[in-house]
């Protein structure tokens, strides 16, 4: 789970490292307001989507003086926002932050995430702040800092100490980011974070280092340990159907393709996309419909898929394990006399008692095709779906 | 021979009176696997389908000896699970458990470090030596004994390629799952390592998704260390950066881990790799008989 920039500052200031002085607005009148009550002059205006890369699409403006807050705010209040993280459609943006202007002296990058090749939190810092590490990485690996933790003990000074002195930070600033690592830490491990990136980290000219972004992603799996941060999933920034997909225990991903899919199991369903590809088209959607999938299960997956406008086939391929197919059939029979499918239906059954699913089906009178394996079944709904 | 697990497995099985657990360890039971013990805190003493259940993992240990343990524990107890097995030097842990927090299975693996275990998953499908010994949650009808092993990051994607290889005359050696978290016990690497000395493997598939390198590691390994081919597949080409695909560990993050780097690097190594998924069992046979 991804959450705004703002949440993150918010997290931040919990855990004693230093952000900005700043508060997310949703209307103008309360971005006139709430500029008065900061600091500086200078105000920055900062669009807050779930997507990178908004400085360059315009979603972030530096206010010289007070009355211009008002003109940005309107700009960006209600604005499709498109980077290169959101897709072409872009992100509409529904609130702002507003932020005191700070007096750049460095810019830094810090983050920590979980390394899954040696299974250990790891903090990546670099000199290079305000540009994207992977490039930096690309092009100078030598200005890339790595530090790993042990898990068993956490962070520790010299972890620290081990960053600063690479960085060649002089010591009052050092002493700062120490303190700051050690607080990043512990938000990453206390919240089932599993990545924490501040870029750029700045250090003023007044010599105090203060995080000017927050990107924080969560473990979906620690959620249940942390009801504060489940509160902060935000669900204007999820796609409508993934949302209706995820009531239902599905788990759903919208592509742009015209084939949708139906798949049990995460690593079926992808080889499923894959060969709807290599047969001619393109994947509507990643559906895995679980290892437990019921009657019920089938139906709603069936009204997830065709209400996405650009289906225009469905493949059903499923590879019956614990799922007994002819439950499968009988999700799909029961789900026709529900839900029109008005669109080609491809169905293909393997495992445990494919041969009665697929009697059942032949039986219902339903206009659908059966396949005998994966490549045949997409050749068939490609076909179904091209030859018209 | 096979690799990990065969005839004389004696497995323990932790959570072995919940509903998942109940369920699977009857379906093992069914296949011929032996099963020794249970572990269900708080019912220790009684019995399932006359499988001794024990409070703790030591006390199971003590009493029936298990050599390896599968675990059925729920998501938020199951790290504790595999470090109590751990503790107890079973020497193979399988941990079925789909939503292990990340953090808990890098404190995990950190307390396995030094340790006489090896851990199997989690999130994983499991492992099993056709017609000797099933350990997880795979239909054994799919499943024939013969000469290929198979090892996979997925489950049901798992039963296509071994239908696919019984389908075409084949059978397995072994087939493990090695699981779709971030973080898990066993990668590609050992096991490659155990089926190029294993005499009854001729032939390896070996099944990857988007996300992480450990199948980049994989091909590099193979490339200097493997005599026997290799098929492989990865699943993903389609697949959107930045999005989970099902699988925690399957997204591709900051450009990396996509299939294509994937398929590039095992081509490189020498690997057959299948773009089209229906044809796994058809490419083991080929490569079989270039031999």
């Amino acid at each position: 789970m991804n959450i705004h920039e703002f949440q993150g500052k918010k997290l931040f200031a919990q855990y004693n490292i230093p952000v900005p002085q700043g508060k997310a607005v949703y209307s103008v009148d309360e971005a006139e307001q709430y500029a008065k009550e900061i600091h500086s002059n200078v105000v920055v205006v900062k669009a807050q989507i779930h997507a990178g890369g908004r400085g360059k699409a315009g979603g972030v403006k530096l206010a010289r003086e007070k009355k211009d807050v008002a003109r940005f705010a309107k700009e960006l209040l209600g604005k499709t926002l498109v980077t290169h993280q959101t897709g072409p459609e872009g992100r509409c943006v529904r609130k702002i932050l507003l932020e005191e202007g700070v007096d750049i002296g460095k810019e830094l990058y810090l983050s920590i995430l979980i390394d899954r090749t040696y299974s250990r939190p790891v903090f990546i810092t670099s000199l290079e702040g305000g540009m994207e590490i992977e490039e930096v990485a690309e092009r100078t690996p030598e200005k890339v800092i790595k530090e790993y933790i042990d898990p068993s003990v956490g962070f520790q000074p010299f972890n620290g100490r081990n960053m600063a002195f690479r960085l060649g930070l002089e010591p009052e600033i050092a002493k700062q980011f120490i303190a700051m690592a050690g607080n990043l830490y512990k938000l990453l491990t206390q919240k089932g974070a599993s990545l924490i990136e501040i870029n750029p980290l700045v250090i003023t000219k007044d010599k105090r280092l203060i995080a000017l972004d927050a990107k924080m992603s969560f473990d979906d799996n620690a959620l249940f340990r942390n009801e504060d941060i489940k509160a902060l999933r935000d669900l204007d920034e999820e796609e409508e159907l993934e949302i209706e997909a995820s009531k239902h225990g599905l788990n759903y991903v919208k592509l742009n393709g015209n084939i949708g899919c139906m798949v049990n199991g995460a690593g079926l369903a992808m080889a499923t996309m894959d060969v709807v590809k290599l047969a001619g088209s393109e994947p509507a959607n990643f559906l895995d419909v679980g290892g437990g999938a019921s009657k019920e299960t089938v139906k709603h997956a069936f009204q997830i898929l065709l209400a996405d406008k650009n289906v225009k086939g469905v493949f059903v391929n499923i590879f019956g394990g614990i799922v007994r197919c002819e439950r499968i059939a009988g999700g799909i029979i029961d789900a026709a006399k529900e839900v029109e499918i008005r669109v080609p239906l491809v169905v293909r059954l393997e495992g445990t008692n494919a041969k009665e699913g697929l009697e059942m089906l032949k039986g219902s009178g339903l206009n659908l095709q059966v396949a005998s394996d994966i490549w045949e079944g997409a050749q068939k709904v490609v076909k179904l779906v091209n030859g018209k | 021979m096979s690799i990990l697990v065969n005839k004389s497995t004696r497995l323990m099985v932790q959570g072995i009176t919940g509903k998942e657990g109940s369920f699977h360890t009857s379906a093992c039971m069914e296949y011929g696997t032996n099963i020794v013990a249970g572990v269900t805190p708080g019912k220790g003493g009684t019995e399932f389908e006359g499988v001794p259940v024990f409070n703790t993992v030591r006390e199971a240990v003590d009493a029936a000896r298990p050599n390896v343990s599968m675990i059925f524990v729920p998501p938020p107890f199951a790290a504790d699970a595999i470090m109590e097995s751990a503790e107890a030097e079973i020497p193979l842990i399988v941990c079925i458990t789909e939503g292990i927090p990340v953090m808990d299975m890098v404190q995990a693996k950190r307390f396995m470090a030094g340790k006489k275990s090896r851990l199997i998953g989690p999130n994983c499908p499991g492992i099993i030596t056709p017609e000797e010994c099933k350990i997880g949650i795979m239909p054994g009808f799919i499943h024939k004994k013969g000469r290929v092993g198979v090892i996979s990051r997925s489950g049901t994607l798992t039963y296509e390629a071994v239908w696919q290889v019984t389908k075409a005359g084949l059978g397995q050696s072994t087939c493990i799952g090695i699981g779709g978290d971030p973080v898990n016990g066993t990668n590609f690497i050992d096991l490659l390592e155990m089926f190029e000395k294993d005499r009854e493997t001729d032939a390896i598939v070996m099944i990857g998704e988007i996300g992480g390198d450990a199948e980049e590691r994989a091909a590099d390994y193979i490339k200097s260390n493997l005599s026997k081919p290799v098929v492989g597949f990865i699943a993903g080409i389609t697949a959107p950066p930045g999005r989970r695909m099902g699988h925690a560990g399957a997204i591709i993050s900051g450009g990396k881990g996509t299939a294509s780097e994937k398929m590039a690097a095992m081509e490189k190594a020498g690997i057959h790799v299948v773009r089209n998924p229906a044809l796994i069992g058809q490419t083991v046979a080929e490569a079989l008989k270039k031999r």
